[in-house]
C-alpha cells in the first residue's frame, strides 16, 4: 500500500504539466476557441512528441505501455490549462479500440495515437441500433464532433463505431458556451456502424469518466492558485484582499474540495488499474465529486475577481464554462450520485 | 502508486484480526462495541492492560518501551482490524497516540523510562490539559500559572473541555512559567499526576447529556521539578509538535466507526422507506462518496507521511471528517423523521443516531474549530496573510 505517486508517475505529470504551461497559452487557446474549438499544432506535439495520446495503451499496441494512473495525470495538466484538446473522446476511443483485438482495431488505434486522425466520443440512450449495426437517430451533442473523423457512440452496454464521413451520418456544429470543447449535433440515419462490443464500452466510459474527473481536478487547482495569486496582489482598504476571512474562507473550503478530488481522481484511477469492483463506485463518485469541485472553485474565481473576473478578457469564464461543461458530459452528479444510491440502498438485504 | 497490500501485510492483517476477534468474542465480549466514551471505565482499563499483555498497545513504539516499530502500513492495518472487531474506544487514546510519541520525541532517557512504561502497560491513562476558560482558539492566551519552588513545580489555574480527565492517572498541560509573559513565550510543558489534593475536576454535561468533558482546577498542585519536557519556556513549540501527532493512523480506526454510522443511518434508511426518497437518496450517496474520500485522503496523509513539503491532505483532513460527520447527524435526523426525537430511555440518552445528531456538534469546535482551520489551511496552505493579532 502506498497511495502516493512514484518517482516515475511524478516524472510524467511534471513532464505533462510543463507542456502545458508552455505551449498552451491563453493566447493560443484563445485562437482555438476563435476557430474550431483545437489547437492543432497543440495536439500533434501532444500526440508525436510526447506521445500522451497513447500513455494507457499496452506496448504491443503501439502505446507507452503505462496505465490509468499516468493518464489522469496527463488529463489534469491538460485541464489546469483548460487546452483546447480532443482528449476526451480520443481517450475514450483509443480505450474501447484496446479492447478489440483486431487489424480493424490496430490501423485506427495507430492513427488515434499518432494523432494523424481524431475521434469523438458520446454516451446516448436513444439511438435504435439494428441487428446489422445500423444507427438512426435524432440529433445528439457530441464533444469536438465536428472535427471528428470517427464516432465512437456508447448505448446499451455497448460501443459502437462510425467514419464520420460515412453515409447517413449528419454532422452540424453548434455555437457552445464552452468553446474549448465545443459540441456538434450528430444525426443518424441508417448509418453504418461497427460494433466494439460490451467490454470495450466499460473502457471507453472509465476512461472517460476519469478523464472527466481528473480535468477537473487540474482546472479547480488552477483556478484556485489563480485566485490566491489575485488576493495577495490586489489591495482595497489598504490590505490585500486575501487577508480579509471572508476571502480566505472561501478559498480554504475551495480547497477542501480539492484535496477530497485529488484523492477521488487516484483513488479511481487505482480501481480501474487493478481491475477492482470498486471502480464502479469509485468512477461515479470522482466524476460527480470533481465536476462539482470545479465548479464551485471557478464561479469563486469570478466572483473573487470582482468586475475583471467578469471580463471576456480574463480568463475566469474558460474555467466557468469548461466546469459547467464537464458537470454535464457522461452524466450529471445526480445521475451518478443516483446510481452510488442504488448500489447502496437498493441491493438485497 | 498502489492500494493493495502485500502477502506479509496481510498476514500481518490475518494476525491482527485473529487476535482481535478473539478477545472481542471472548473475556471482552461485553465491551465489545461500546461507542460511548464514558461507559464502563473499570473494564477498558482492564482492555487497556489486556492490549499490553499482548503487545498490542503501542504498536509503533520502539520495542525497548513496549511497542513492536511496527511500520506506518502495519499501524494503519491494526487500527482497521481493531475497529472491525468492534473493540472499544481506546480509553488511553492521548497516553498512546500523544503523549508517547511526545516523550519519545523530547524526552531524556529518564524520563522515558518514567513516564512509557505505565502508557504501554495500560496502568497509567493520561490526558489533556490545553484549553482554558480564556484560552480556546487561541491556545497562547493560556494563564495557568507554574512556578518551581524546592524542586517542585506549583501550579495555579484551571483548564477546561479535559477528555476523560475522570479516568486519568497523568494530566499534561502548558503552563506560564515566567510571569509576566504572553502569547507563546514563557509557557511550559508539564505532566501531572492528578491523584493529589491540589488537583480538583468537574465534570461538564454536554448537550447530550453525557460528561466527557471536564474542567479540571489547580490549586498548588505540584509536580517534580523533572516532570518537564523540553526547557522551560519551550512549552508552545512541545505542544505544537504534540498536536501534530493527533493525525496519526488512528485517523484510520475513526474512520470505521465512521463507516459503521453511515451503515445504521443507511439501515434505518431503508427500514422506514426514506431510503425512496430522491433527495434523501442524493444525501446518502453524497455521504458515502465523502467517506471513501476521506478514506483515500488519509491514505495520501500517510504515504505521505515522512515527505516534509505541506501536505495539503493532512491540511484539510480535520475540517473534512468534522464537516462530514456534523452532516451525517443531520442526515440521519432526516431519514429517522420525528421518531428520530424521542428516546426509550429513562434519563436523558439518545440511541447512535440520534446521539451522533448531538454529539457531533461538537466535532467542528473541539481541536481547532472548523473558522480557525479555514485560517490554518489559507495561511498555511494558501500562503495568504495572516491574521492581524490584538494587544494581549
Amino acid at each position: 500500500m502506498d497511495f502516493a505517486l512514484s518517482d516515475e508517475q511524478r516524472m510524467i505529470a511534471d513532464t505533462a504539466q510543463a507542456f502545458f504551461a508552455e505551449q498552451a497559452t491563453s493566447a493560443r487557446t484563445r485562437a482555438a476557441m476563435a476557430d474550431a474549438g483545437i489547437d492543432r499544432a497543440l495536439w500533434t506535439a501532444f500526440c508525436q512528441e510526447l506521445g500522451f495520446a497513447g500513455v494507457f495503451v499496452p506496448e504491443e499496441r503501439g502505446g507507452v505501455g503505462l496505465g490509468m494512473i499516468e493518464f489522469a495525470c496527463v488529463a489534469e495538466a491538460a485541464g489546469s490549462q483548460v487546452a483546447a484538446l480532443p482528449l476526451l473522446g480520443g481517450a475514450m476511443t483509443i480505450a474501447a479500440l484496446v479492447e478489440s483485438d483486431t487489424a480493424y482495431g490496430d490501423e485506427r488505434l495507430a492513427a488515434l495515437i499518432s494523432g494523424e486522425a481524431i475521434a469523438a466520443a458520446a454516451a446516448d440512450e436513444t439511438i435504435t441500433i439494428s441487428g446489422d449495426g445500423r444507427l438512426s437517430g435524432d440529433a445528439i451533442l457530441v464533444a469536438h464532433g465536428a472535427i471528428a473523423d470517427s464516432l465512437l457512440l456508447l448505448c446499451r452496454g455497448e460501443a459502437w463505431l462510425v467514419p464520420a464521413d460515412a453515409p447517413g451520418v449528419r454532422v452540424t456544429r453548434r455555437t457552445t458556451m464552452d468553446q474549448t470543447r465545443p459540441l456538434a449535433e450528430v444525426g443518424f440515419d441508417n448509418a453504418q456502424a461497427v460494433p466494439l462490443g460490451a467490454q470495450a464500452a466499460r473502457a471507453a466510459m472509465a476512461t472517460g469518466l476519469l478523464c472527466l474527473a481528473a480535468e477537473a481536478l487540474g482546472g479547480a487547482q488552477a483556478a484556485r492558485d489563480r485566485t490566491v495569486d489575485f488576493a495577495l496582489e490586489r489591495k482595497q482598504f489598504g490590505r490585500p484582499i486575501g487577508s480579509f476571512q471572508a476571502y480566505k474562507h472561501r478559498l480554504a473550503d475551495r480547497t477542501v474540495e480539492i484535496e477530497q478530488a485529488r484523492s477521488a481522481v487516484y483513488w479511481a484511477a487505482c480501481a480501474i488499474d487493478s481491475g477492482s469492483a470498486e471502480a464502479e463506485i469509485a468512477l461515479p463518485a470522482a466524476k460527480s465529486f470533481c465536476a462539482d469541485a470545479f465548479f464551485r472553485t471557478a464561479a469563486d474565481m469570478i466572483q473573487l475577481h470582482g468586475g475583471i473576473g467578469f471580463t471576456w478578457e480574463h480568463d475566469a469564464h474558460l474555467f466557468f464554462k469548461r466546469a459547467r461543461s464537464i458537470q454535464t458530459l457522461l452524466g450529471t452528479g445526480d445521475f451518478h450520485r443516483e446510481a452510488i444510491a442504488t448500489r447502496i440502498l437498493d441491493r438485497a438485504a | 502508486m498502489k492500494l493493495g497490500f502485500s502477502p506479509e501485510e496481510e498476514a500481518f492483517r490475518a494476525e491482527c484480526a485473529d487476535w482481535l476477534n478473539g478477545q472481542m468474542q471472548g473475556a471482552f465480549a461485553d465491551i465489545r462495541g461500546l461507542t460511548g466514551l464514558t461507559e464502563k471505565p473499570e473494564r477498558r482499563r482492564d482492555w487497556e492492560r489486556q492490549l499490553a499483555a499482548h503487545r498490542w498497545s503501542c504498536i509503533g513504539w520502539p520495542e525497548r518501551w513496549g511497542g513492536r516499530d511496527a511500520s506506518i502500513v502495519q499501524q494503519v492495518i491494526f487500527a482497521e482490524e481493531y475497529a472491525r472487531a468492534g473493540a472499544p474506544n481506546r480509553l488511553n487514546h492521548v497516553g498512546v497516540e500523544l503523549a508517547g510519541p511526545t516523550i519519545l520525541a523530547f524526552g531524556s532517557d529518564e524520563q522515558k523510562a518514567r513516564y512509557l512504561p505505565g502508557i504501554a502497560s495500560g496502568d497509567a491513562i493520561w490526558c489533556q490539559g490545553f484549553s482554558e476558560p480564556g484560552a480556546g482558539s487561541d491556545l497562547a492566551a493560556v494563564q495557568m500559572r507554574a512556578e518551581l519552588r524546592d524542586d517542585q513545580w506549583v501550579m495555579n489555574g484551571q483548564k477546561i473541555w479535559t477528555s476523560l480527565a475522570q479516568f486519568s492517572d497523568w494530566i499534561f498541560v502548558i503552563a506560564r512559567t515566567e510571569p509576566g509573559s504572553v502569547g507563546r513565550n514563557g509557557l511550559s510543558f508539564l505532566m501531572v499526576p492528578i491523584d493529589q489534593p491540589g488537583v480538583s475536576i468537574r465534570p461538564i454535561e454536554q448537550i447530550n447529556g453525557e460528561a466527557e468533558f471536564n474542567e479540571t482546577f489547580f490549586d498548588d498542585a505540584v509536580c517534580d521539578a523533572s516532570d518537564i519536557l523540553g526547557a522551560p519556556g519551550d512549552g508552545w513549540r512541545v505542544a505544537m509538535a504534540l498536536l501534530s501527532f493527533e493525525r496519526g493512523v488512528s485517523t484510520l480506526a475513526q474512520q470505521m466507526q465512521f463507516r459503521n454510522e453511515l451503515d445504521a443511518v443507511i439501515a434505518a434508511a431503508r427500514a422506514n422507506g426514506a431510503s425512496r426518497d430522491p433527495i434523501l437518496r442524493q444525501r446518502i450517496a453524497r455521504a458515502e462518496i465523502g467517506l471513501r474520500l476521506m478514506r483515500y485522503g488519509a491514505l495520501r496523509m500517510l504515504s505521505n507521511a515522512d515527505r516534509s513539503a505541506i501536505d495539503g491532505a493532512a491540511l484539510t483532513y480535520k475540517i473534512q471528517w468534522a464537516t462530514w460527520r456534523r452532516d451525517l447527524g443531520e442526515l440521519a435526523m432526516d431519514v429517522l423523521g420525528q421518531a428520530g426525537e424521542v428516546s426509550d430511555a429513562e434519563g436523558y440518552h439518545f440511541p447512535m443516531l440520534a446521539n451522533l445528531f448531538l454529539y457531533s456538534r461538537a466535532d467542528t469546535i473541539y481541536g481547532g474549530t472548523n473558522q480557525i482551520q479555514r485560517n490554518i489551511i489559507a495561511e498555511r496552505g494558501l500562503g495568504l496573510p495572516r491574521e492581524p493579532r490584538g494587544a494581549a
